[in-house]
């Protein structure tokens, strides 16, 4: 029965992720065209012939709203369209190229954010208001507070240049050494946040009833924190998850672009700057889907946890 | 009847406390300043008084839940005041609790086999899960729960269902003590009822003894062998119950019991009443002498200057008052 009102749960968050799909689409689709500047622009101006044949070949002669319809049919066949600056690739094959790099990146950063996120912020929790716990938040203020392309620089030069210890960008075909640094950098910050989130919530867990009749049973400490306090306390950092991904992913474009990684973020930011619209388009709409795929698994998760929400 | 199962002495409980302000001067609040008292096993002991009197802190302070500032609390005769997490752990299938609200008091992400079964994994890890299940059903039989409702979670209860789930899951290891901690504030008034009978019969069966901690007296009427008065953290009166009911010498007592309205219109518009005048005063500065002293209708200087102490008044009578004897047999 549980499991009949999950499915139906789970199918009518992605009717109503449809809506949301089209209008991130419409709104990049259209604020990319408010951008000054087209894909063929160059230092010399093509000859006038050229430029409209080269136009009429992409279909950009044509009048907005119809390039807009035009887009959204492609799009309901699965096709992403051809890049305009690397010619011989769709932008299917771009992301598909891309998102291998980008994923580790994102996942190993997501990883280390829930691991080290909680651990840190139930390790403050547990020693409330002594100097570990103020070691703890200092260090996720800092977190919080430093944005990462201030932060990835000051690594790189830190562990890169002065220590010598890590390469300083690149990939690497994936070195671990490579993937280090900007898996930190993006990181950071929400583990930072997490910790912050994991420590408030579990001090109010804690001081909850529950837990003080599960030390009257007569439980060790251990086990009234994994058994009973984690799981209370854990509801607002799964709820968090669904930001966290989407913080990540706008946080890769910066990091991929700054160490100097072949992920789909800096696809993303070289179709920015060379008006390849399709490429910025595409890059989007496979976010944008990919955000909102986490958000209900997040959701569907956060109903598991929480028995309450289980049976309307 | 009469082996002494819990021996408190001179208990004391004090929280530091900072007033207003930032750097506040430090002070402590006295929730419970010099209470002792007895229990026997298979007998049950009311403990009443007003908000803010120290009943709950003493049901915490006994269980070590709250570690107590000075004084003995003898468990079996020996003394648990201030001993560990890890040192209380064993001691706690003999002394369990039934806290006050039921539904908090759960954990809203446990099944409530898991809740009343837990300390049975935990004390018994020989059990198999299915002799675990066994026990947990027919003890939800016997509080007076469906055991087909085994898997279902708290908030699916009602208030009354969950003090049952409360009371199931402290007496699965067969405690010798209990102490219940308001049981039934939280619950209706037809609830409330069930409820203590409930306990009560779980007594005889069981042998149990309890503390049975409330403002209602006369649901402690009901159910106590002995009752204790608590105000400003101190034993005011402790004595058997038909003696105290019918007798009341300290004035506080007096006081509450004519408190209590009579369920007959004629007795109840004739019922004297001795009004206390003031608020409770506030524990961080409590009166010198005797406490009771700023609200007792027969306090004089004495009061002011020597705090009564707790005398032997007849027999297994108790009572702090330096007038008591004016209030004998009136």
């Amino acid at each position: 029965m549980a499991a009949r009102i999950m499915i139906a749960f789970a199918a009518r968050r992605c009717l109503s992720a449809l809506p949301t799909l089209l209008i991130v689409i419409t709104l990049a689709f259209f604020m990319m065209r408010l951008a000054p500047g087209g894909p063929f622009d160059q230092e010399r101006a093509l000859p006038p012939e050229i430029e409209r044949n080269v136009l009429a070949a992409y279909n950009l002669d044509q009048p907005l709203w119809r390039q807009y319809l035009d887009y959204l049919a492609d799009l309901t066949r699965g096709d992403f369209g051809p890049s305009f600056k690397y010619r011989d690739f769709t932008v299917a094959e771009l992301i598909a190229n891309g998102f291998p790099a980008s994923l580790q990146i994102g996942g190993l950063a997501m990883l280390c954010a829930i691991v080290f996120g909680v651990g840190l912020g139930t390790v403050a929790a547990l020693h409330q208001n002594s100097p570990l716990d103020y070691t703890v938040m200092t260090f996720a203020m800092t977190g919080i507070a430093v944005p990462n392309f201030v932060m990835a620089p000051l690594l790189t030069l830190l562990f890169g240049v002065y220590l010598s210890l890590l390469p300083v960008a690149g990939w690497g075909d994936g070195a671990w050494a490579n993937k280090l640094l900007p898996v930190i950098a993006l990181a950071l910050p929400q583990v930072a946040y997490i910790a912050r989130l994991t420590r408030g919530s579990m001090i109010e867990v804690l001081n909850s009833n529950y837990i003080r009749t599960a030390r009257a049973k007569g439980l060790r400490e251990g086990l009234v924190v994994t058994r009973h306090a984690v799981k209370g306390a854990l509801l607002p950092v799964v709820s968090y998850l669904g930001p966290a991904t989407a913080a990540v992913a706008t946080g890769s474009v910066v990091i991929e672009t700054i160490f100097d990684i072949p992920g789909t973020g800096r696809y993303f930011v070289e179709g920015a700057l060379n008006r390849d619209y399709p490429l910025v388009m595409g890059v989007v709409v496979f976010y944008a889907a990919m955000i909102i795929a986490l958000n209900l698994a997040v959701d569907l998760l956060y109903g598991l946890m929480d028995p309450k929400l289980r049976r309307p | 009847m009469s082996d002494i199962l819990l021996a408190v002495r001179d208990l004391k409980v004090h929280f530091p406390v900072r007033s207003a302000g930032w750097r506040g001067a430090h002070c402590h609040l006295k929730a419970l300043d010099g209470v002792s008292f007895d229990v026997r096993a298979g007998e049950s002991l009311g403990v009443v008084g007003e908000s803010g009197c120290g009943k709950s802190t003493l049901a915490r302070a006994l269980l070590q839940l709250i570690p107590p500032t000075a004084g003995q609390v003898l468990w079996l005769g020996e003394d648990i005041a201030g001993l560990g997490d890890r040192a209380m752990r064993p001691r706690r299938r003999g002394l369990q609790i039934v806290f006050q609200d039921p539904l908090a008091s759960l954990d809203p992400r446990m099944t409530v086999g898991d809740i009343i079964g837990e300390p049975l994994r935990v004390f018994q890890p020989e059990l198999k899960p299915d002799q675990i299940r066994h026990r947990v059903e027919t003890l939800m039989g016997t509080v007076g729960l469906l055991p087909h409702m085994i898997n279902r979670y708290p908030h699916e209860f009602s208030g009354g269902q969950c003090q049952r789930i409360g009371i199931a899951r402290a007496i699965v290891l067969q405690p010798k003590l209990v102490v219940c901690d308001e049981p039934v504030s939280a619950l209706d008034v037809s609830i409330q009822a069930q409820i203590i009978n409930l306990l009560m019969a779980l007594q005889r069966q069981m042998g149990l003894a309890l503390i049975f901690i409330s403002h209602d007296l006369s649901i402690v009427r009901h159910l106590s062998h002995r009752v204790m008065v608590l105000y400003l953290g101190r034993v005011m009166e402790l004595g058997h119950r038909d003696g105290l009911y019918r007798n009341p010498l300290h004035p506080y007592t007096r006081a509450l019991l004519s408190a209590v309205p009579i369920p007959d219109p004629d007795l109840e518009r004739a019922r004297q009443r001795v009004t206390l005048t003031g608020d409770l005063p506030s524990p961080l500065a409590p009166p010198t002498g005797c406490v009771f002293r700023t609200r007792c209708p027969m306090a004089d200087r004495r009061c002011e200057e020597h705090t009564p102490l707790l005398e032997p008044a007849g027999p297994g009578r108790q009572v702090a008052c330096h007038h008591w004897r004016r209030n004998a047999d009136t």
